[in-house]
């Protein structure tokens, strides 16, 4: 319940963030809502020396329009991305996808930067941009640079992020009226899919990625490819598995995984279309 | 005995909440007396094991720490510990374990700090060595020959057995046979707030105070007297407001007896306080039984015989839980009439967590195993589940009786609660529905699951308890009981009952319980036993009041007592209440034998009693649940949830529909959501509240919770319990419903909990 | 490290370990004992309070980054003069509380709920404390008392 001992301190701007985590290495980690580490620090799951907190750094929260993109700073809270008129009707799968994080007090505190960092193939908003085909800004000590989607999530809790560089923004193209779906699958509305599907319309490029399908969130590339040829949505999603090793816990099998990523990729599918004819 | 005006019966909202509702009820974890240090458990990590060394030097030198203790060091000189009789002294527990660990959760040490943190960083510094032995946690494999023994010296790991009828087989020569082979689940308790005590060295004098987030704090107070070798005078063992206790804050919990030993041995305040994820492994699990039904039945679904087994596990360490399966064989007939019974109840001890009493405790247990056997037998023979149980209902008439598995049962109309609730859910209406989606191949599939249920409150001669009501020199009141609320609204509705009798308002009369220092006796709260025995103690203490004080007034007022009635500010003649006499004044008067009549000794204006209910109660009733079932994806989803329980003559209906609304989620959890699980090596797989899918308010609708009344004749409030019911009549109802979606594809039984991947193979398993 | 922050309207200045929680700020150097800990998995929502207006699970926030912020506790709802908040005398008409150990982190939720979400039903106040546990209740009445207090409050 009560987290190891470690220093913090707090930064007022990325840079700041960025000498601190110079300094400190390894032993140092972002401390954004906390929704993400403070539990796992409170298990004694993880134990890092130093936090740095970029919780106050105003310039990181931000939701903008830029043409035929709408950006949004690491820092925004899931309530705001959320409510944000300009999401809702821009890029609606990425606001939608927000509103189900977690639970209200979290949506309060936890960041979308936050939650795309922690790399957590069971998270909503990771699986959301991938299907977004959403460019990821690091900031570091080499300066910025542009991670797409499909390269910024390596492995099980591991992203492209460097131990000593800060997600600063997330890019999203304007979906353009694009059809839209969210699949989340759970036993109780609080709990993590055991498997979920975000899609988007062939307008939004037709992305499908899919929650807690791997060791990340994960594009099922076959299934879209199936979709661009014309298959049904019946038929593309015979696909949904392919290639893919699910795990299995204690809420589901692989073999169950595997059956569940079917049904809702078809009616990912179908939603799709629904939307997009309305 | 409820008069015209009577505020009895009817809805009072509760005196408890303004309290609760700003935060000013002081739980465990708010008592901080001067001084108090902490005190961290040390727990085993691996699940059987012989226990090599525990290595506390680094420990005892980090900050803050005061002492650390283990069975290899400072044991505090506690023995091996049982608390309960009926389980054999060689399977008891060593509060600090000793040559061997049992469980994951078993306590190696316990570290003394001066604050939590520093006693949570030393804890993590304590060195276990552990050999694993082979582990136990499959219940049936705990019975074969080459088990691996937990006590070795029991010679098996057997720690109870229940049997009755086992001369003849009560199916033989049935027309019909059904069976079911069932598991009613391990389940956890899940308190809001967790288990806790602070130890206060000192007062009483030479003793100890200790407070305790518990159900029975008299309870606690006998075991510690023996423990820590004091007279009962100086001990006082007391409760602040609890959080829940559901059953598992009713066993004694060895980690009580070693912070109470420390506190001695320190002479300082010992505070623990459970986390979340210790209450997971340390406090005690419910349920886990295997259970096996035959049903004998003629070819109209009359019932010739019932054949049952059940095969629990006690846990590491057996206490209540293990015998439990005794009240299972008691109420395993339900509420049917059936001729010829056959019973055969076994615990054994694996390598988990103790089990003990959790809501229901044995009975839904029997009411899931009869209910749902009989919904196959009903299957089989193409009989509505209802009909097949308006067809074997006990008889109204009958009672009072006693069953052949010796229930005694008070009173029953089983089929007027039947005909309520189906008539409650539109129960014709329903099945339309049903087969209108079944003709369209509807996805998603209704599924109506019924029950009927009986179940025994106040068991095992928990119907006696203690009741005093004073009146106060001030003109309050106040009134004493041996039972002990946490959460039940027991202020209130036993503030009824006085007030009620002597017309003294309500927000004037104040409960005193779950103090061993202020009441002299009682058995606490548990097996929905309140009103029944502390309501009825209350009543009748009232009562001897109210006579004494109309003794008093009719000699002041130069009246005969009958003539004395009860008003507002006071008693007066019938008919003139111009000329009241006020409480205060009876109480001053109750003292002076010169204001008393002949034959009337001065004392103060108060009456204690025992109240003696001579046996249990029955209070049944019968639910219908509705779910939808995804047959794409497994995905049960409660619709509707139809109770009527009938707890005898309700008292405060509002307190009545809570129990109700609450113990129904219990129910419903079970059947759909929670699963205290263990992996092959005894590892806790479900240890925090992300893992263990207690719902939340997302997963349930609304509940349509009535009740009929038909009065115990076992006391003169007429009242049954209530506490248990809805978990007892839920649980069966919603599962028989997961079973009735799927029945049209060919599904005969999914086990508990109807998990999604558990529905998609059920169906998968008869897909053509 | 130093902490300033204010508490029902209270301004509280403190030094405070780094790792201490906010739950632990308010409970213990505060000295607000109403907000309760159920878990330690940021499950159960007994530890709700506001933050700057917003629910939050206090368990899941450093008292440092509560610095410079405004709490409210369930201490700090009613009147001064005692008179209940709306939504505590909801919940106490319609019996939305047994044990009471959740109540306090329920009605904070409760409270930001319907004033971030007015006119909700049945269905959006279920999801809406769709983090907040409680055991006794099974949850009837306290949906009860929540829409009871969001029809007040629309009035």
């Amino acid at each position: 319940m009560i987290p190891a001992s470690f220093e913090y301190r707090r930064a007022g701007s990325a840079a700041e963030a960025l000498a601190l985590l110079a300094e400190h290495g390894d032993d140092a980690k972002i401390l954004a809502g906390g929704h993400s580490l403070l539990p796992l620090m409170k298990l004694r799951l993880a134990s890092p020396s130093l936090l740095v907190d970029v919780g106050r750094i105003p310039e990181l929260a931000y939701i903008d329009d830029r043409g035929d993109q709408v950006v949004v700073g690491a820092l925004t809270r899931h309530c705001d991305v959320q409510r944000s008129a300009l999401l809702q009707a821009e890029v609606p799968l990425l606001a939608h996808v927000a509103g189900v994080v977690g639970d209200p007090q979290v949506r309060h505190r936890g960041t979308i930067g936050g939650s795309i960092a922690h790399g957590d193939p069971a998270s909503d908003l990771p699986a959301a941009v991938l299907a977004l085909g959403a460019t990821l800004v690091i900031s570091g000590p080499a300066g910025v640079r542009e991670v797409r989607a499909e390269e910024f999530f390596r492995g099980f809790l591991e992203t492209a992020i460097g131990p000593d560089e800060l997600l600063t923004e997330i890019r999203l193209s304007k979906m353009g009226g694009a059809g839209w779906s969210y699949q989340k699958f759970n036993l109780r509305a609080q709990d993590w899919a055991i498997v979920g599907v975000a899609a988007v319309g062939a307008q939004a490029g037709g992305g499908i990625a899919l929650v807690n399908m791997a060791t990340t969130p994960v594009r099922a590339s076959t299934v879209e490819k199936a979709v661009a040829a014309g298959a049904s949505a019946g038929d593309a999603a015979n696909f949904s598995s392919a290639g893919l090793d699910p795990p299995s816990d204690l809420n589901a099998s692989a073999a169950f995984r595997r059956h569940l990523a079917g049904v809702l990729v078809r009616r990912a599918l179908q939603e799709v279309e629904a939307r997009t004819r309305s | 005995m409820a008069r015209a005006g009577s505020i009895l019966g009817n809805a009072v909202v509760r005196l408890e909440d303004p309290t609760l509702l700003t935060g000013a009820g002081n739980y465990l974890d708010d008592l901080d007396p001067p001084g108090a240090v902490r005190i961290v458990f040390v727990r085993s990590s691996i699940a059987h094991g012989v226990l090599r060394s525990v290595n506390v030097d680094a420990a005892r030198a980090m900050p803050g720490v005061l002492a650390v203790y283990h069975a290899g060091g400072n044991d505090l000189g506690l023995a091996p510990f049982q608390s309960f009789p009926m389980i054999s002294e060689s399977l008891s527990r060593p509060p600090f374990a000793r040559d061997r660990v049992r469980f994951v959760g078993d306590i190696v040490a316990a570290v003394v700090a001066e604050t939590r943190a520093q006693g949570i960083d030393a804890a993590e510094s304590v060195v276990v060595e552990i050999d694993p032995l082979p582990v136990v946690i499959s219940k049936t494999a705990a019975l074969g020959a080459d088990a691996p023994l937990l006590f070795p010296d029991n010679g098996n790991n057997v720690c109870f057995v229940t049997s009755f009828g086992t001369d003849e087989d009560p199916i033989e020569g049935a027309a019909v046979v059904a069976e079911v082979e069932m598991v009613s689940q391990r389940l956890a308790g899940v308190p809001m707030e967790p288990n806790g005590c602070v130890m206060v060295p000192g007062e009483p004098t030479g003793g100890i105070t200790c407070w305790v987030s518990h159900q029975a704090p008299r309870s606690v107070l006998e075991v510690l007297v023996g423990v820590l070798g004091l007279e009962p005078e100086a001990l006082r063992v007391v409760c602040p407001w609890v959080g829940g206790g559901f059953g598992p804050k009713a066993a004694i919990y060895v980690e009580y007896l070693i912070a109470a030993a420390a506190a001695m041995q320190l002479n300082l305040p010992v505070k623990w306080v459970e986390t979340r994820s210790e209450d997971m492994v340390a406090l005690v699990h419910g349920r886990d039984y295997t259970m096996n039904a035959k049903l004998g039945l003629t070819r109209q679904g009359k019932i010739t015989g019932l054949d049952a087994s059940v095969l629990a596990s006690g846990g590491a360490y057996p206490l209540l839980g293990a015998v439990l399966p005794m009240l299972t064989q008691i109420m395993s007939v339900g509420v049917y009439d059936i001729p010829k019974v056959r019973f055969q109840g076994t615990s054994v001890v694996t390598n988990t967590t103790p089990v003990g009493p959790y809501r229901g405790a044995g009975r839904p247990e029997a009411t899931q195993l009869i209910e749902r056997v009989l919904d196959v037998a009903a299957d089989q023979l193409e009989i509505d589940p209802a009909e097949i149980r308006r067809r074997n209902f006990l008889d109204p008439a009958a009672f009072p009786l006693t069953t052949l598995t010796g229930g005694a049962y008070d009173s029953g109309e089983y089929a007027k609660a039947l005909d309520a609730a189906l008539v409650a859910s539109g129960y014709e209406e329903l099945r339309t529905e049903q087969a209108l989606r079944r003709a369209a191949g509807d996805p998603v599939q209704l599924g109506i699951g019924v029950s009927a249920y009986v179940e025994v409150t106040a068991p095992l001669g928990l119907h006696v308890e203690f009741g005093a009501v004073e009146v106060h020199e001030d003109g309050t009141a106040s009134m004493a009981v041996g039972t002990s609320s946490h959460g039940q609204g027991h202020h209130t509705a036993f503030a009824m009952i006085a007030s009620d009798v002597l017309g003294i308002p309500m927000d004037q009369i104040r409960l005193v319980n779950s103090d061993t220092a202020a009441v002299p006796r009682g058995a606490g709260t548990m097996g929905s036993r309140s009103l029944q025995t502390a309501g009825n103690a209350i009543f009748a203490s009232s009562t001897a009041v109210l006579v004494r004080a109309q003794q008093i007034a009719a000699h002041t007022l130069e009246a005969s007592p009958e003539d004395i009635v009860t008003g507002e500010g006071g008693l007066h003649i019938a008919g003139v209440p111009g000329r009241t006499i006020s409480w205060e004044e009876l109480a001053v008067a109750s003292r002076d034998a010169t204001q008393l009549p002949e034959g009337l000794a001065p004392g103060p204006l108060r009456h204690e009693g025992d109240f003696d209910g001579t046996n249990s109660t029955y209070p049944f009733g019968a639910h219908v649940s509705v779910v939808e079932v995804d047959t794409e994806t497994g995905k049960v989803t409660l619709r509707r949830h139809i109770a009527v329980d009938d707890c005898g003559r309700i008292l405060n209906p509002l307190l009545v529909r809570g129990q109700q609304h609450g113990g129904i989620a219990q129910g419903v959890a079970q059947a759909l959501f929670e699963w205290v699980r263990y992996d092959d090596d005894g590892n806790p797989l479900t240890t925090n509240l992300i893992d263990y899918a207690m719902p939340a308010a997302s997963e349930f609708p609304s509940f349509e919770a009535s009740n009929t009344e038909t009065d115990s004749p076992r006391n003169p409030l007429g009242a049954k319990g209530i506490g248990e019911s809805g978990t007892i009549g839920s649980t069966p109802a919603v599962q028989n419903a997961v079973v009735d979606a799927l029945s049209y594809l060919g599904v005969r039984h999914v086990d508990m909990p109807c998990t999604p991947e558990r529905v998609w193979l059920a169906i998968e398993a008869v897909r053509p | 490290m130093k902490v300033t922050v204010t508490v029902n309207g209270q301004v509280e200045d403190h030094d405070v370990e780094p790792r201490q929680l906010l739950v632990h700020f308010i409970r213990e150097t505060v000295g607000l004992t109403g907000t309760n800990v159920g878990c330690d998995t940021s499950s159960c929502g007994a530890c709700t309070v506001l933050l700057d207006g917003d629910s939050v699970k206090s368990c899941t926030v450093l008292a440092a980054q509560a610095d410079g912020c405004a709490i409210t506790t369930i201490e700090g709802l009613a009147d001064a003069d005692g008179t209940l908040h709306p939504m505590q005398e909801a919940f106490r008409e319609h019996h939305g509380l047994q044990c009471g150990y959740c109540t306090p982190g329920m009605v904070m939720a409760a409270v930001s709920l319907i004033a971030e979400h007015p006119g909700l039903d049945e269905a959006g106040v279920r999801a809406g404390l769709e983090g907040n546990l409680c055991r006794c209740t099974g949850y009837h009445n306290i949906v009860q008392a929540v829409l009871a207090a969001s029809a007040a409050a629309s009035r």
